[in-house]
Order: structure tokens, then C-alpha cells, then sequence
């Protein structure tokens, strides 16, 4: 068993375990700390395949700032485990058969998937220089977009989250 | 036993199933949301391995507007949830039925 190996099953086992952290605990707030474990160790995994800008980004935006978002909303709505909804045991277990029927579904139609060694192929295409070469030349139109998008989310977050009975302005 | 291809294909796709049960097993609409950026999550691992399998370019910057989009997505709908929790005092979606009747 090489190096990679070893550090490919401890991360799978972090991700795997704080995923089930994430659905298990009562507490929102343990949920969101778990899923920032989560996101760390998939960022774990993206360093393991040299996807080096996606591990950072991941960590910036993913752990850094949506996490933050959410942290922020939860204590803004003073959830915690005695407000916490539970949804009786029946409709719980139907859940967790239907995710694992899932599961098995498509783990028995990917079984005989091709497999490929990860370590043949070159690996310097995760580097900034690569992706920052192709994003803004094959990619410079839907880059573009993307701002747009992030503006209308934003005068949309706006929109909504503003108080009604303000007078009309 | 190295690693290839398809151990990172399973993982992902735990991932993803944890993230399904999750969404259908939880009543706490914060929770509900932060399952669906779990999925995202796997997803993104996925394509992630199979541009080092490939040995391309175009998934990892797939993965790039996936995360652009989800972090839209996160601030829209943080802010229905906000929205939400000030008309009902609740984030519980079981009260979000009256279109049932």
C-alpha cells in the first residue's frame, strides 16, 4: 500500500463519516461543521488528483464563504436541537431505503465500469496557468455570463430579503 | 490495491446517496440545503477524477462554474429561507403544504 493510497482512504473515510455527521446530528449547527469537514477533505482529495486551483477555490468559496453564510443564518434563526423538526420513524426509514436503492442502482450498473489507473496521465492540467489559459479563451463567453448571473442573484437576494411593509420608495 | 478510476466513482456516488437520504430524512429546511451542496460536492469530485483520468482540461473548469452557480444559488436561497422563517417562524417545510389542499 503506496502513500497515495493510504491518504485516498483516510480522506474517503473523513468525507464518508462527517457526510453521515452531516444527516445524523440534531444540532444544525454540528451539521454545518461537519459538512466544512466534508469540503475539506473532498478539497483533500482535488490536492490528491493535482487539482490544486479547484482545492483552493473549493476551500475559499465552499468552506470560507457559503459555510460562513450558512453559520450566519442559523444563528440568526436561534436553531438548535430542542427546535430541531423530526419526521417520524417511518417516513425516515423510507428515506434512507429509497437513497440506498439508489445507491445500489447505480453500484450495480457501474460495476463493470472501465477502469483506469489515476496515475498514468500527466498531471499538470489542474495547475492556475492551464485552466486560467483555457477559461478566458475557449471559455471566455460563458465567464462572462457567470457575472451576470452573479448579479441578478445578488438583486435578487436583495429583493427578497427585504422587509415589506417598508413605504414604497 | 491502487487506487483508480472507480474507487473515486463509488465515492462520489456515497456521497451522493448520503446527500439524497439526507434530503429525504430531514424536515429542517437549512439542513435540506446543505444536503443538496453536498450532492453538488460529489459531483464535482467526480468530475474532477475523471479529467485526471482523461487527462482534460474542460471538467475541471465544469466543476469551476458549478461552484459559481452554486454559490449563487446558496445566496438566493439563503434568502427564501430568511424570507421563510420571517412569515412562519419556522424553517420546518412540513408547514409549507397549502398547496396540497
Amino acid at each position: 500500500m503506496d502513500f497515495y493510497s493510504i491518504l485516498f482512504w483516510v480522506l474517503s473515510a473523513m468525507a464518508v463519516g462527517s457526510a453521515l455527521g452531516v444527516i445524523l446530528s440534531r444540532n444544525p449547527v454540528n451539521s454545518v461543521l461537519f459538512l466544512i469537514l466534508t469540503f475539506f477533505s473532498i478539497s483533500g482529495h482535488y490536492i490528491l488528483m493535482n487539482a490544486q486551483f479547484l482545492a483552493v477555490v473549493n476551500i475559499i468559496v465552499y468552506a470560507g464563504a457559503i459555510m460562513v453564510l450558512f453559520l450566519f443564518v442559523i444563528m440568526l434563526m436561534n436553531l438548535n436541537a430542542d427546535v430541531e423538526p423530526q419526521k417520524g420513524q417511518l417516513v425516515q426509514l423510507a428515506g434512507v431505503i429509497s437513497g440506498g436503492v439508489l445507491f445500489l442502482v447505480i453500484l450495480a450498473a457501474l460495476r463493470s465500469a472501465k477502469v483506469e489507473s489515476m496515475e498514468t496521465k500527466s498531471t499538470d492540467i489542474g495547475l492556475i496557468a492551464n485552466l486560467g489559459k483555457v477559461l478566458f479563451t475557449r471559455y471566455v463567453l460563458p465567464f462572462e455570463i457567470s457575472s451576470v448571473l452573479f448579479l441578478s442573484a445578488m438583486i435578487g437576494a436583495v429583493v427578497i430579503g427585504k422587509k415589506e411593509n417598508l413605504p414604497a420608495a | 490495491m491502487p487506487v483508480n478510476s472507480s474507487h473515486y466513482l463509488f465515492l462520489s456516488l456515497l456521497l451522493f446517496a448520503i446527500g439524497i437520504m439526507g434530503t429525504l430524512t430531514r424536515r429542517n429546511a437549512v439542513i435540506i440545503f446543505m444536503c443538496i451542496e453536498l450532492m453538488l460536492n460529489a459531483v464535482n469530485l467526480l468530475l474532477v477524477a475523471f479529467s485526471k483520468m482523461y487527462g482534460d482540461v474542460d471538467a475541471q473548469l465544469f466543476v469551476f462554474f458549478i461552484m459559481v452557480v452554486a454559490a449563487a444559488e446558496v445566496a438566493v436561497g439563503l434568502a427564501v429561507i430568511v424570507m421563510m422563517y420571517r412569515k412562519v417562524h419556522s424553517v420546518d417545510i412540513n408547514i409549507l403544504n397549502r398547496l396540497k389542499h
